[in-house]
């Protein structure tokens, strides 16, 4: 899958909630190792694809989880990664 | 796990025994299939643990109503939970208002802040029998001038009474007093619901009434409560700051957390919400109302605690008199297989409020898998040694 968007956390816990509410909303979500241009603060990320961003930031403040940014990345499944086009696209403050 | 035969297990008020299933296959699963430290690497194992460990926060705030899991910290045991709440909550120079059934859970940090001219203790008289408390009191306490902090146990771990928490919670709330309350009998033998009972800090073991492993405790800041951390250290989050994240639940979890643990908590918490607290409680009530029938009108049996069980926990409190209570738990245990726990219970304040110090009681203490079978067991063991201590030559009998 080309998943095409990250977002970024200051913890752990709220990257692996973010996870969980996303698939339960029906959004293709999966915890990445936080690529180290995106962010230095927690160590995992979670790759979505780009087309949902709207959906994903809606759903993360609907479940008023603390994230850090909202990124265009371009990453695949094999670990490819097409460079970073905008970041951060949203700042995510609670 | 099951009790081997004529092995009776009712010291669930010390740890619950034996845990649900579940707990032990969640622990065996996440060892060998997760393993991984939580939130400190990006592998798969270190993920799968992180997983793991918030999937268990989710499903304990789910079951005590907390609304967001960021206000459920893990700690080792209620004690640290209590310690963090009231040394974090606690003005220098301040009051601290708290019952006289506490546990030295609590007992020990507030003596502690006293002895070193921190703050002041203050200490309202609770009914260990009923529960009652002056509530008049405990408004003007709290209502009088100066930086005041609230603490009280929700139930006696001597007698298993429950106190009037939320109604102590509107007092603490109506003077603008931050309150801590010890959950450590009710979680899990109770519903709960700590986003609307109104405290500012809910401690509970999750070895306890939750059937969690031990090493596991919660504890829950309301919004907006912030405490200074007790310990400080590595969170694997802001790896590049030398300083203490200031966020939940990070700011309070420094080093690697008892993982296994939590997870094995959180199946316990999901067996609950399966099983239904409120189903739970009912069944504690039943016991407590068999235990107490079982022993009405025992000529030399002393029964401590509520008239009716329903407004206790599981936990019923007796002395037989002539038998030192560890004398007695000892004979319960090497004749009747029954494991009761005697003594003070750590609790050196309620026993004086009930007076029972320094001798204590005999704690029996049920929980979800006890049978009607263990409660007869007990009573009737409970019958033959106050029915020995009235025989002739008990100093013989009880040496």
């Amino acid at each position: 899958m080309k998943w095409g968007g990250v977002v970024s956390f200051f913890a752990s816990e709220h990257a692996m909630r973010s996870e969980r509410v996303l698939q339960r909303a029906g959004l293709p979500a999966r915890l990445v190792p936080g690529p180290r241009e995106v962010s230095p603060n927690c160590g995992v990320a979670v790759a979505f694809v780009w087309e949902d961003e709207p959906k994903v930031e809606q759903a993360l403040r609907d479940a008023k989880i603390r994230f850090e940014a909202i990124h265009r990345y371009e990453l695949d499944d094999a670990g490819r990664v097409g460079g970073v086009v905008r970041t951060p696209a949203v700042e995510g403050a609670e | 796990m099951t009790s081997s035969p004529g092995e009776v297990y009712l010291d669930n008020a010390a740890t619950s025994w034996p845990k649900p299933p579940v707990v032990l296959e969640a622990i065996k699963d996440f060892l060998e299939n997760a393993g991984g430290n939580v939130g400190r690497s990006g592998h798969h194992r270190s993920i799968a643990s992180s997983r793991a460990v918030s999937l268990a926060r989710e499903q304990l705030s789910d079951l005590l109503g907390v609304e967001s899991p960021d206000n459920l910290i893990f700690t080792k045991n209620a004690t640290e939970g209590l310690n963090l709440a009231i040394c974090g909550l606690a003005v220098d120079g301040g009051r601290i208002v708290t019952t006289s059934l506490e546990h030295n859970s609590v007992m020990r940090p507030l003596r502690d802040l006293e002895q070193r001219g921190h703050s002041s203790v203050e200490v309202v008289r609770a009914d260990g029998n009923t529960g009652e408390i002056d509530l008049g009191e405990w408004a003007a306490r709290l209502g009088a001038p100066g930086p005041c902090l609230a603490v009280a146990v929700h139930a006696s771990n001597v007698t298993g009474v429950l106190l009037p928490v939320a109604e102590l919670a509107q007092v603490a709330a109506g003077c603008g007093v931050p309150f801590v309350v010890d959950a450590s009998q009710t979680a899990g033998h109770i519903p709960l619901n700590l986003t609307a009972l109104g405290a500012s800090a809910v401690a509970t073991p999750g070895h306890k009434g939750l059937l969690g492993p031990t090493g596991t405790g919660l504890l829950y800041l309301a919004p907006g409560v912030e405490v200074e951390p007790l310990i400080r250290g590595g969170t694997g989050s802001l790896s590049e700051s030398e300083y203490q994240p200031d966020f939940a639940p990070d700011r309070y979890e420094s080093g690697t957390l008892n993982s296994m643990g939590i997870v094995g908590l959180g199946a316990a918490a999901e067996h609950l919400r399966t099983v239904g607290v409120e189903h739970v409680q009912e069944h504690l009530t039943a016991l407590g109302r068999r235990f107490r029938d079982g022993l009405a009108g025992v000529e030399g049996i002393v029964l401590h605690g509520p008239a009716d069980p329903a407004d206790s926990v599981g936990i019923a409190s007796v002395n037989i008199q002539g038998v030192p209570c560890a004398t007695a738990a000892r004979l319960l245990d090497d004749e009747w297989g029954v494991m009761t726990r005697a003594g003070l219970h750590c609790s050196p304040a309620a026993h004086r409020s009930l007076g029972t110090a320094p001798e204590g009681t005999i704690r029996l203490s049920w929980g979800e898998e006890t049978s009607d079978r263990d409660i007869d067991v007990a009573t009737e063991a409970l019958r033959q040694v106050a029915g020995r201590a009235r025989s002739t030559e008990p100093a013989r009998t009880f040496a």
